[in-house]
């Protein structure tokens, strides 16, 4: 019989004593095979929603079945199904890559026979091969990343929480994640539920998004629909001069809804609106700018458009009032 | 399908003394300090043995016993230290995502301190042998010292457990050490209790456990099979490392809040 390795939540909260709700009443449905991008800030939500999938906090409310098993009373067997990658790579610095592989290749009960073949596998599989023997506290973050991925596949896992596994790595790094998250999900139909505060990511990586905002989902689908459904591109202009602000900011309403950024000026345009058009309207106003770009919707947009800030204005506003945990 | 307890044990037990033998700064202290704070004793305090009635002619002998116990405090911290440790990076959270039973992961931890508390106990032997001290129970009596290690190892190492599933922070661990030297102090490290002149000293030496676990040791170095002294050194360090065991295990049991 095939394994369920679907994630079902349904109104799960979890409250923190004296702070806010960090989760407040959040439903996921995601299938098996599929890799859900879980976007958000910092301080968003997305790794106590990890954490209580993992069985690693309970739940104040709701509920959820991880691989067809109740986080609340069938904690075993959940982890029995799951892998997981949590925030910041979680190693000893004295152990080597192969020390790591062979205990937790004990601890999750791999038969003797299997362990050393599976080791090396997984070695060979995250590129650790010639490090193996070397100690962690040597290792740099995109193989620590790449070493905790495959502590989490030891045990063969059907459903995989990737808790921000990218951040802090390095673009050439980050992309050999992708590849083997993707390789994941495709061959070996792993379901990945992966948080994420890097738009990029969820974009290329994720099949759907869900965008969590103060503990609740604001947005879900595929990052498609998600961008069809902000529908209309923006224009993004940058003044010569400071002075000409507010003549390029009327010019722009002309052609569509303000968009509050503050890097530059830009507006979403209009049904029927195009680039030509507030290009031409420049020329007979004789405004001149330094930079004009069409951009297609981005998850910012969605972000932006379902919370009325950046994703990038909201995690610096964390940084400065992180919430109460 | 889950790991059989033994294999779980024997794992976590090699981790332990795999990181310990990668830190010498952690392993060395250990063996190191105490047999140097005992030569320094044994040479500024050897005038002691000339009190009427002090068991011994060699102060060397009498102190021997202190560095097991001193070792086993170095371990305790050390042990706590990594354990907690382990809870502040997410090691311990990794763990707690494999099948690894609470009881696994605690008698792994304690194993690994034992290994290390033998190895030590093995250290001061053969120093205090390579000084000419003399063990008057023989050489049953060095296998029973051995066995004597394990169990104070046992007795610190929950102890040390405990404090750092509860604290879960390696420094606040740390800043215990010198509360926890205290007892070594006010104990009967120095002296026989019934020579300690000032009463004060020697009421607090005397409800001091400490003073039992070092007499138990000092008895089969220079007097032989005294059975209340063993008694009372083996029944309170089996007393100790139940209770420590214990509590360490109710604290794993919070630590550990898996659904």
């Amino acid at each position: 019989m095939a394994r369920d390795n679907s994630i079902i939540v349904e109104k799960l909260v979890r409250e923190f004593k004296k702070g806010p709700r960090a989760v407040d009443g959040i439903d996921l449905h995601v299938a098996p095979g599929e890799i859900y991008g879980f976007l958000g800030p910092n301080g968003a939500g997305k790794s106590t929603t990890v954490l209580m999938l993992t069985t690693l906090l309970p739940a104040t409310a709701g509920s959820a079945r991880v691989g067809g098993y109740d986080i609340r009373t069938e904690g075993s067997k959940v982890r029995s199904v799951i892998g997981a990658a949590l925030q910041e790579a979680a190693l000893d610095p004295l152990l080597t890559g192969r020390d790591h592989l062979k205990l937790q290749t004990m601890l999750q009960a791999v038969p003797k026979a299997e362990r050393k073949p599976r080791q090396n596998e997984l070695l060979d599989r995250v590129g650790l091969t010639e490090a193996a023997d070397r100690k962690v506290r040597g290792y740099s973050g995109g193989m620590k990343r790449r070493l905790d991925l495959a502590l989490a596949l030891v045990h063969r896992p059907s459903i995989l929480f990737l808790d921000e596994p990218t951040t802090g790595l390095d673009p050439q790094s980050r992309t050999a994640l992708w590849e083997e998250v993707a390789r994941l999900a495709r061959e070996d139909n792993v379901t990945v539920f992966l948080t994420t505060q890097y738009l990029e990511e969820a974009d290329v990586l994720a099949d759907r998004v869900g965008i969590i905002d103060n503990g609740r989902i604001v947005a879900e689908g595929t990052p498609a629909a998600l961008k069809a459904e902000i529908g209309r591109p923006s224009i993004h202009v940058t003044p010569v001069r400071d002075d000409d602000r507010a003549a390029i900011t009327g010019l722009l309403e002309r052609f569509g809804e303000p968009l509050g950024s503050e890097r530059d000026l830009a507006v979403r345009l209009r049904e029927g609106m195009g680039l030509v058009d507030v290009i031409r309207a420049m020329d007979a106003d004789g405004v001149v700018v330094d930079d004009i770009e069409l951009r297609a919707p981005t998850l910012d947009d969605v972000f932006l458009a379902k919370t009325g800030r950046t994703l990038e204005g909201a995690a610096a506003e964390e940084t400065v009032a992180p919430s109460a945990r | 399908m889950s790991s059989p307890l033994l294999t779980q044990v024997g794992a976590l037990a090699q981790r332990s003394v795999v990181r310990t033998a990668r830190q010498p700064a952690s392993a060395i202290p250990p063996l190191v300090f105490p047999v140097l704070l005992l030569l320094v004793n044994a040479g500024g305090l050897k005038v002691s043995t000339l009190l009427p009635g002090f068991p011994t002619d060699s102060f060397l002998a009498f102190a021997l016993a202190v560095p097991f116990i001193q070792g086993a405090l170095f371990s305790m911290i050390n042990a706590g230290t990594d354990l907690a440790r382990d809870i502040q990076t997410g090691f311990f959270s990794r763990l707690s995502l494999t099948p690894v039973r609470g009881s696994a992961l605690l008698a792994g931890q304690i194993t690994g301190i034992v290994v290390l508390g033998i190895v030590q106990a093995v250290f001061y032997i053969s120093v205090g042998l390579l000084l000419g001290v003399r063990f008057a129970a023989g050489p049953a009596g060095i296998a029973l010292l051995l066995v004597y290690a394990a169990l104070v190892a046992i007795a610190f190492g929950g102890l040390g457990s405990f404090l750092a599933l509860r604290l879960g922070s390696g420094e606040s661990i740390q800043g215990l050490f010198p509360a926890l030297f205290v007892f070594l102090f006010i104990s009967s490290m120095n002296t026989p209790r019934d020579l300690i002149a000032v009463s004060w000293f020697r009421f607090l030496a005397t409800i001091n456990p400490v003073s039992y676990l070092i007499e138990c040791v000092r008895s089969l170095i220079i007097t032989g099979w005294d059975t209340r002294a063993l008694a009372l050194g083996f029944g309170l360090a089996i007393l100790m490392a139940i209770a420590s065991l214990g509590a360490a295990s109710w604290a794993l049991g919070r630590r550990m809040e898996r659904t």
